[in-house]
């Protein structure tokens, strides 16, 4: 077994348990960090794809941004976890089974008589000075570029729809709220009212030994 | 040497374990968000590993949109089950039966 073949084999292994462990978990705030260590777990299998590019959007973007996001989620509902938990063991049996039976059709089609390396051949390996990323980077913006301003505007549809989704406002019998407008136009004179009034001049009171004497 | 069967057996049990998630959480809606995103993964370990093998960078470039829709909807999904919980006081999946589907 050579040295990058040991590598994915771990790497693998703990994406694969760390995904079990993220379905088999109670508590959603754990499951989410088993996501995580899953997720961190490919980035490494796909650098040894040589995919250096994608391995670490996936860490930025994924464990940084989407898996965050979800943290902040699952913590700041107040969930009832017996009942969402209810009917585990009901569906596990089936559960099993389906995967198994999937599990073995896969294992038969993307086996190694039909995908191993006397089939398809080794792979092309790069040198060094290879950039993954100037390679996607140059497909990207010239034959993709029309997909890439999708892509764009994907997400900036997507900004507009979780703002929009979430944001609210409470009645005003609950909250008082400032009115910018009202308070930009405001005057002086609405500010600051003079009035005439009469002084009201208080007598010195005497001292009490003087009104004895 | 890392054969092309290796990766796709890796994705392809990533891709049943998200599976058996759908399976067994069915009524958590946060968790079977979770088991898209594992799903997803398991697609993209594909594409990455075909592309490694045919030395075409299209594949990841590929991967590269389904990230992005991938992030575009983790937010509106989660912005739909806030406000589902803010609305219901619950994100289990039986209590949103209103529509009857």
């Amino acid at each position: 077994m050579t040295f990058e073949l040991f590598i994915f084999y771990l790497l693998a292994a703990i994406a694969s348990i760390s995904g079990v462990m993220m379905i088999t978990i109670k508590d959603p705030v754990k499951a989410a960090l088993w996501l995580v260590l899953a997720f961190i777990a490919t980035a490494g299998v796909w650098i040894t794809a040589q995919a250096e590019f994608l391995g670490l959007v996936l860490i930025l973007v994924y464990v940084g941004a989407v898996m965050v996001l979800f943290l902040f989620v699952v913590m700041m509902l107040d969930i009832n976890l017996a009942i969402l938990k209810e009917g585990f063991t009901q569906y596990l049996p089936i559960g099993t089974m389906v995967v198994l039976a999937i599990s073995a059709m896969m294992y038969l089609v993307l086996g190694p008589e039909r995908f191993g390396l006397e089939a398809t051949g080794a792979p092309v390996v790069h040198s060094a000075d290879y950039s993954n990323t100037k390679a996607i980077g140059i497909q990207l913006y010239t034959f993709h570029v029309y997909a890439f301003i999708l892509a764009a505007v994907l997400l900036l549809i997507g900004i507009v729809a979780a703002i929009a989704l979430t944001l609210r406002r409470r009645p005003t019998t609950e909250v008082r709220y400032q009115n910018i407008d009202k308070q930009v136009k405001t005057q002086a004179s609405e500010r600051l009212k003079m009035i005439k009034m009469t002084p009201v001049i208080e007598e010195p009171i005497k001292p009490k030994e003087e009104e004895e004497k | 040497m890392i054969a092309l069967s290796d990766y796709l057996i890796f994705g392809a049990i990533l891709f049943v374990i998200s599976m058996a998630g759908i399976f067994l959480n069915r009524k958590n809606v946060i968790v079977l968000l979770m088991a898209i995103e594992l799903l997803l993964l398991a697609v993209n370990t594909n594409l990455v590993a075909f592309s490694h093998f045919h030395n075409d960078v299209t594949g990841q470039i590929f991967v590269f949109f389904i990230l992005t829709v991938a992030a575009a909807e983790a937010a509106i999904g989660l912005a739909i089950i806030v406000l589902v919980f803010r609305k219901r006081k619950s994100i289990n999946v039986d209590d949103l039966g209103t529509l009857k589907g």
